[in-house]
């Protein structure tokens, strides 16, 4: 049973169109990347996928659950969760409060007016493993706002694992960082990827980083499919080294 | 004892202690019962304003609706301040609950532009409904009842220290309700609402739900301000329900700092000050209070709470 079916779906922006007949598959357990060039429409794809917008055609269906016109936050209950390409976070307050809000979320604390001694322990208890996990424990008492963009973009994965979602959207998580940042957030994908069996769908500029973790790539051009298969495959398939590839290697040397 | 707590210590000794010290300073009681009301309702718009960050120009119509809602129980119904207090509130929450469902998708300005419409639609029904409300000439001919509890009487009518203290009492009571839900589960997914809608939206909490909950929790205790307010007084008129009310409120929130809890409540007393002695010297006291406010905003943003505690920080 797969966990994740998007059927066919388009969006369309006035005449533009920006997703157009676009399939995909995930299984329990895998990592899949989505890779193409700038505006091809994979930030459109996730939109559709976590509900930001309705797709115009085509059907998505998470867990079984015909989930096409349910609201974001329905979608983050059966187990959906996402980052942002442009760092989505609560900049005035702690990164420890940051944490919190979706760990009560996922407890489902979130409309309580207290909480009992018990429950609050527990809430504390995942926040420090969280805080442990993306290594931000020494700035669990800084507003997130004063962090460093790497730490930034390391707490909104945080906040994301904080739903405990069985499907991981992350839209270039390693955007913007240095590499030894980008090296970091490589490891915790994997670890959560092989240890924890996490299904996760990656967007991702950097080779190095795509190569390195998907299980199965998807090439995006215009909108359309322009290939799909395992690492190996996509690396062969000279359609994408002309479209996309070869343009990434002229522009890295 | 931390900064904060010294600082909570010293402002519920300052209320506990107001009859004493007013008189002493030249004020009269009233003027700091005026105070406590005005600042619960500065701080019920506040808990909208600052810890939501949804932008209400409206809480005149549930201020208002909260004043004439005890004036009329107690002028045509049951000569009872407790009832009247309730059925104020109670007008007022309803009146917001299905206010709030209708526009609560709307953001930003067009929300507050739509806020401050319905206001003035309560304000020319309580202008233009003479037979009842008394009209542009104010609901008269009504007093505050003395509280019967059952082993004593107190006299909040003629004893304004005793009416003083009923008004601290249901200030300390909202102002702990809306302490513990702002730093309860729910109120932090209200600062996260002000913080980044998106963020919120795509961490598993309806939005529209939680903005809506915290306007109506916002204007049930704005109606219990003006219940207050209305008995403060022993009068109504629909100056209650103006935009000007309503703009008063949010010079108060921003003066004290929108940020701070108490904020608004430095705010109102700021206000009342300013409105008592400004005025009795010129006609233009609005004036005063406009240049106060702009250079408030332009060199401390953060209010005048805010600034002392960056001070305090440093
Ligand atoms: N909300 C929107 N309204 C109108 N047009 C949009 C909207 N969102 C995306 N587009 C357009 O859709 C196309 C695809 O954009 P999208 O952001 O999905 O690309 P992308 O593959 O994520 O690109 P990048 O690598 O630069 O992030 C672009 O032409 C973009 O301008
Ligand atoms: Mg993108």
């Amino acid at each position: 049973m797969s966990l994740l079916r998007v059927e066919n779906v388009s969006r369309h922006f006035g005449s533009l169109i920006a997703v157009s007949g676009v399939s995909l598959v995930v299984e329990p357990g895998e990592l899949r990347a989505v890779i193409g060039p700038n505006g091809a429409g994979k930030t459109t794809f996730f939109n559709l996928i976590s509900g930001f917008f309705p797709p115009t055609k085509g059907r998505i269906v998470f867990d079984e659950y015909d989930v096409t016109k349910l609201a974001p936050h329905r979608r983050v209950k059966l187990g959906m969760a996402r980052t942002f390409q442009i760092t989505e976070i609560f900049p005035e307050l702690r990164v420890r409060e940051n944490l919190r809000i979706p760990v009560e979320v996922a407890s489902g604390h979130r409309l309580r007016p207290w909480l009992s001694r018990d429950a609050d322990e527990e809430v504390r208890a995942r926040v420090s493993e969280l805080l442990e996990m993306g290594g931000l424990t020494g700035h669990a008492d800084r507003l997130v706002g004063e962090l460093s963009h790497g730490d930034q973009r390391a707490t909104e994965i945080m906040m994301a694992l904080a739903l405990k979602p069985r499907l991981l959207l992350l839209d270039e998580p390693t955007a913007g960082m240095g590499d030894q940042e980008t090296y970091n957030i490589t490891q915790l994908i994997r670890r959560l990827h092989k240890d924890q069996k996490l299904s996760i769908v990656l967007i991702e500029h950097d080779m190095r980083v795509v190569f390195h973790l998907a299980d199965r790539i998807m090439v995006l051009a215009e909108g359309a499919v322009l290939a799909e298969g395992t690492p190996d495959e996509i690396a062969k398939n000279e359609q994408v080294q002309a479209a996309y590839l070869g343009n990434v290697q002229e522009k890295s040397a | 004892m931390n900064g904060r707590q010294a600082a909570n210590g010293a402002i519920w000794i300052a209320l506990l202690t107001m009859p004493w010290w007013m008189n002493a300073l030249g004020g009269y009681t009233e003027l700091g019962t005026q105070v406590v009301v005005l600042a619960l309702t500065a701080m019920a718009l506040n808990f909208l304003l600052g810890f939501t960050g949804v932008l209400s120009f409206g809480h005149a119509a549930y201020f208002g609706l909260g004043a004439y809602g005890v004036g009329l129980t107690i002028r045509y119904l049951v000569p009872s301040t407790p009832l009247g207090i309730l059925v104020g509130v109670a007008v007022g929450t309803v009146a917001a609950a299905v206010i709030g469902a209708l526009i609560i998708r709307l953001r930003g300005v067009y929300f507050a532009m739509v806020t401050i419409a319905f206001a003035q639609v309560f304000y020319f029904i309580a202008f233009r409904w003479n037979k009842v409300t008394g009209g542009d000439d104010g609901l008269i001919s009504w007093t505050r009842q003395p509280l019967d509890l059952g082993f004593a009487r107190i006299d909040i009518l003629h004893n304004a220290i005793a009416f003083y203290y009923l008004v601290l009492v249901l200030f300390a009571l909202a102002a702990a309700i809306m302490a513990l839900l702002l730093r309860s589960p729910f109120g932090r997914t209200l600062l996260a609402i002000r913080e980044n809608e998106r963020r919120a939206r795509f961490l598993g909490i309806p939005v529209e739900l939680h903005m809506w909950l915290s306007f109506v929790i916002s204007c049930l205790f704005a109606s219990l301000g003006g219940t207050l307010y209305a008995l403060l007084n022993n009068f109504v008129d629909p100056r209650a329900l103006h935009w000007n009310m309503s703009g008063n409120f949010v010079i108060m929130a921003v003066l004290g700092g929108m940020r701070s809890f108490w904020g608004p409540l430095i705010g109102a007393a700021i206000f009342v000050v300013l409105q008592d002695y400004v005025s009795s010297m010129t006609e233009n006291w609005q004036s005063f209070l406009g240049l106060f406010f702009v250079l408030v905003v332009l060199f401390f943003p953060r209010g005048v709470l805010g600034v002392l505690r960056r001070r305090a920080v440093s």
